[in-house]
């Protein structure tokens, strides 16, 4: 008989807090309501606050970079001379490897017609350290820029580069708009 | 003209052209226009994969769901540990492997924190019920979450070889671990300066099988003590632990060992990895109880003892911990030693020097933030003060208990136990 009592107070001390529980998470629940959204959220470098610090390419949690240079042919001058293509300083005028900027030779080089060229990035090889973005940002038109390649990228809770970036440069966008890339948008 | 020549001529156009570009407009947009092509050059378009879509985030929700309903179903009406095993292969695979571990769980908790401090901060709906769905699974049938459908949990769970007995002290002690864990975790997500879950997260990498090497280290030292100490992170590091644990020991319907009463055999004594299975009640002890009472006064009369002094420690805590923030990190080390100024290696301090923010700016923002920390680290002390007085006064706490009986609190649901009970189930 005493058991039960026992049994039964408890019960009604478990209800109870049961009870309690489920009203805190109902109203966790209703309090982030009012910052809810249906999107899902992805990160994306701002390029226009984005100032090339070369640490995209280390502290992005997969290897090599889900960070990739991307062109916004758009914006391009095909200059011949291309400030995201080859060293500034390169003794002679060739375009050997060691006069190009990309460590990877991720950029190539093709002919259009005189006295223009076209530039393409092989996302292979790229390794998002930015090098040509800021040789193509200081010297040429700005057309490459660096970008968070959605189907590489895993979504971290909390983007790795974000979290070091010096330029806070990278910030969350909506899945349905994921990328930032110059000429689409303009800096507002 | 050689072509060493024309190359060299047209070098010299294009930086004339540029230079009054430059100086001409200020800024650098559009310096060479784009050219008018006469060769039907067709421009290629910039390549833009589309990330998963939004419909497969619901997917996961739907998963989440249904290997918590069955392990559920498995753990309560079917009482069969292999539905559970091969639940926790497919979570490991699906949840783990294919989904490169996020978002769990787990790190959710971080992403209602920072949505609760700061309104801008848009939290998805499918992240919100990866958050509530496993506790509210809880509160209903127990720890079911941990038991099959947590990646993080299942890692360590499948591999435990030789688990051994932990005293009880001991458990209680490293217990406390995971309080802290989520004291300041809430403290760092809702500051908005880190994920400190996610970051040291030590099985993400190993779903990855990319890490840094400091990660992996730490991953593999998880799982190696997992060998011998069943579910380590889970038992003494995991935050949301702490939340599920308080859920479940309230649970409606929890996992039972014996599929009808409890004869008190002993045979499930040692089936539990995690140690998470009460024992019946020592007469002995049951005789000694009513000296309780004045103990029980004298602990619950501790705790605001604890807490004042939990919330002091938080407050001196305070500007230290503040420095995990990178701006006030920054606006410190500029102030201190402003001879960083002059270190062109130092990428944060030379942006910073290059934006156009002004030292004034991130002071007052440093400030902003540290003002945060300030209330937010003195009541995290304060908690953990609590929790403290509490697992104390617990001690003294009596219970009354009959049979051999899971720990609602600290059992995962895992359904070892369940096997090694000779009870016949009822007709
Ligand atoms: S870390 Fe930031 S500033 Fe550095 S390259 Fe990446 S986006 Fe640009
Ligand atoms: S220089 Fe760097 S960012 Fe540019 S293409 Fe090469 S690897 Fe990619
Ligand atoms: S979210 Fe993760 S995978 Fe994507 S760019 Fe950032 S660190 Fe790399
Ligand atoms: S189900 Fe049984 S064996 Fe598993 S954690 Fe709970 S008490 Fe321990």
């Amino acid at each position: 008989m005493e058991n039960d009592k026992i049994k039964s107070r408890r019960e009604f001390i478990r209800g109870g807090a049961r009870i309690s529980l489920a009203l805190a998470m109902g109203g966790i629940a209703g309090f982030a309501a009012a910052g809810i959204s249906r999107e899902k959220w992805v990160w994306q470098i701002d390029p226009f606050e984005c100032t090339q610090c070369g640490r995209c390419a280390t502290e992005c949690v997969l290897t090599p970079s889900a960070v990739k240079c991307v062109h916004a042919f758009d914006l391009c001058g095909y200059c011949d001379l291309c400030g995201g293509y080859l060293k500034p300083n390169s003794n002679a005028l060739s375009t050997a490897g060691e006069n190009q900027l990309c460590p990877t030779s991720a950029i190539s080089r093709k002919f259009i017609e005189e006295p223009y060229f076209e530039y393409i990035i092989n996302e292979n090889l790229c390794i998002g350290c930015g090098k040509c973005v800021k040789g193509c940002t200081s010297f040429g038109n700005g057309s490459l820029h660096l970008q968070i390649m959605h189907n590489l990228c895993v979504n971290c809770n909390q983007c790795a580069i974000a979290r070091s970036c010096p330029s806070n440069a990278i910030r969350r966008v909506k899945a349905s708009e994921a990328y930032l890339v110059k000429g689409d948008f303009t800096k507002d | 003209m050689n072509k060493g020549s024309k190359i060299a001529t047209r070098f010299l156009l294009v930086w004339l052209l540029m230079f009054t570009l430059v100086t001409g407009m200020y800024g650098q947009q559009q310096r060479f226009p784009k050219p008018e092509f006469e060769s039907g050059y067709a421009q290629p378009h910039t390549l833009t994969p589309e990330p998963r879509s939004t419909a497969m985030e619901w997917l996961d929700v739907a998963v989440l769901t249904a290997v918590m309903a069955l392990s559920a179903w498995f753990v309560l009406c079917k009482r069969s540990r292999q539905g559970i095993l091969w639940l926790s292969v497919f979570t490991l695979l699906y949840f783990g492997f294919y989904r490169d571990g996020c978002i769990c769980a787990v790190g959710s908790l971080q992403n209602v924190a920072l949505s609760f401090a700061d309104p801008s901060y848009a939290i998805s709906v499918t992240v919100l019920l990866f958050f509530l769905l496993p506790l509210i699974f809880s509160l209903f049938f127990g720890r079911v979450f941990c038991g099959a459908a947590c990646p993080l949990g299942v890692i360590q769970d499948l591999i435990i070889v030789k688990p051994i007995s932990m005293p009880s002290w001991l458990r209680k002690t490293l217990g406390l671990i995971p309080y802290i864990y989520l004291a300041l975790a809430l403290l760092f997500a809702a500051t908005g300066s880190d994920f400190l879950v996610c970051r040291y997260d030590p099985f993400v990498g190993i779903f990855r099988m990319d890490a840094p090497f400091l990660m992996t280290i730490l991953g593999v030292a998880f799982l190696l003590t997992g060998l011998f100490i069943g579910r380590p992170y889970c038992r003494f590091l995991c935050p949301y632990g702490v939340l599920l644990n308080w859920t479940s020991t309230v649970s409606k319907w929890h996992l039972t060992i014996t599929p009808a009463h409890c004869i008190r055999c002993k045979l499930c004594t040692t089936s539990c990895p995690f140690d998470a299975i009460d024992r019946p009640t020592d007469p002995k002890v049951i005789k000694g109880s009513h000296d309780g009472a004045k103990r029980f006064l004298v602990y619950a009369l501790l705790i605001p003892v604890w807490m004042a002094a939990g919330g002091f420690v938080g407050f001196k805590a305070h500007i230290r911990l503040s420095k995990a923030n990178p701006d006030v990190y920054l606006a410190e080390l500029l102030i201190t030693h402003p001879e960083v100024k002059k270190d062109r290696d130092n990428i944060d301090v030379q942006t910073f020097l290059s934006s156009a923010k002004t030292m004034d700016q991130l002071v007052e923002e440093a400030r902003g933030i540290r003002r945060k920390f300030k209330y937010g680290s003195t009541a995290a002390g304060a908690f953990i003060g609590l929790v403290i007085g509490m697992t104390l006064l617990n001690q003294v706490i009596f219970r009354r208990n009959e049979d051999y009986v899971p720990n609602n609190g600290a059992c995962f649901s895992c359904g070892r136990c369940m096997d090694f009970c000779p009870v016949e189930r009822k007709s």
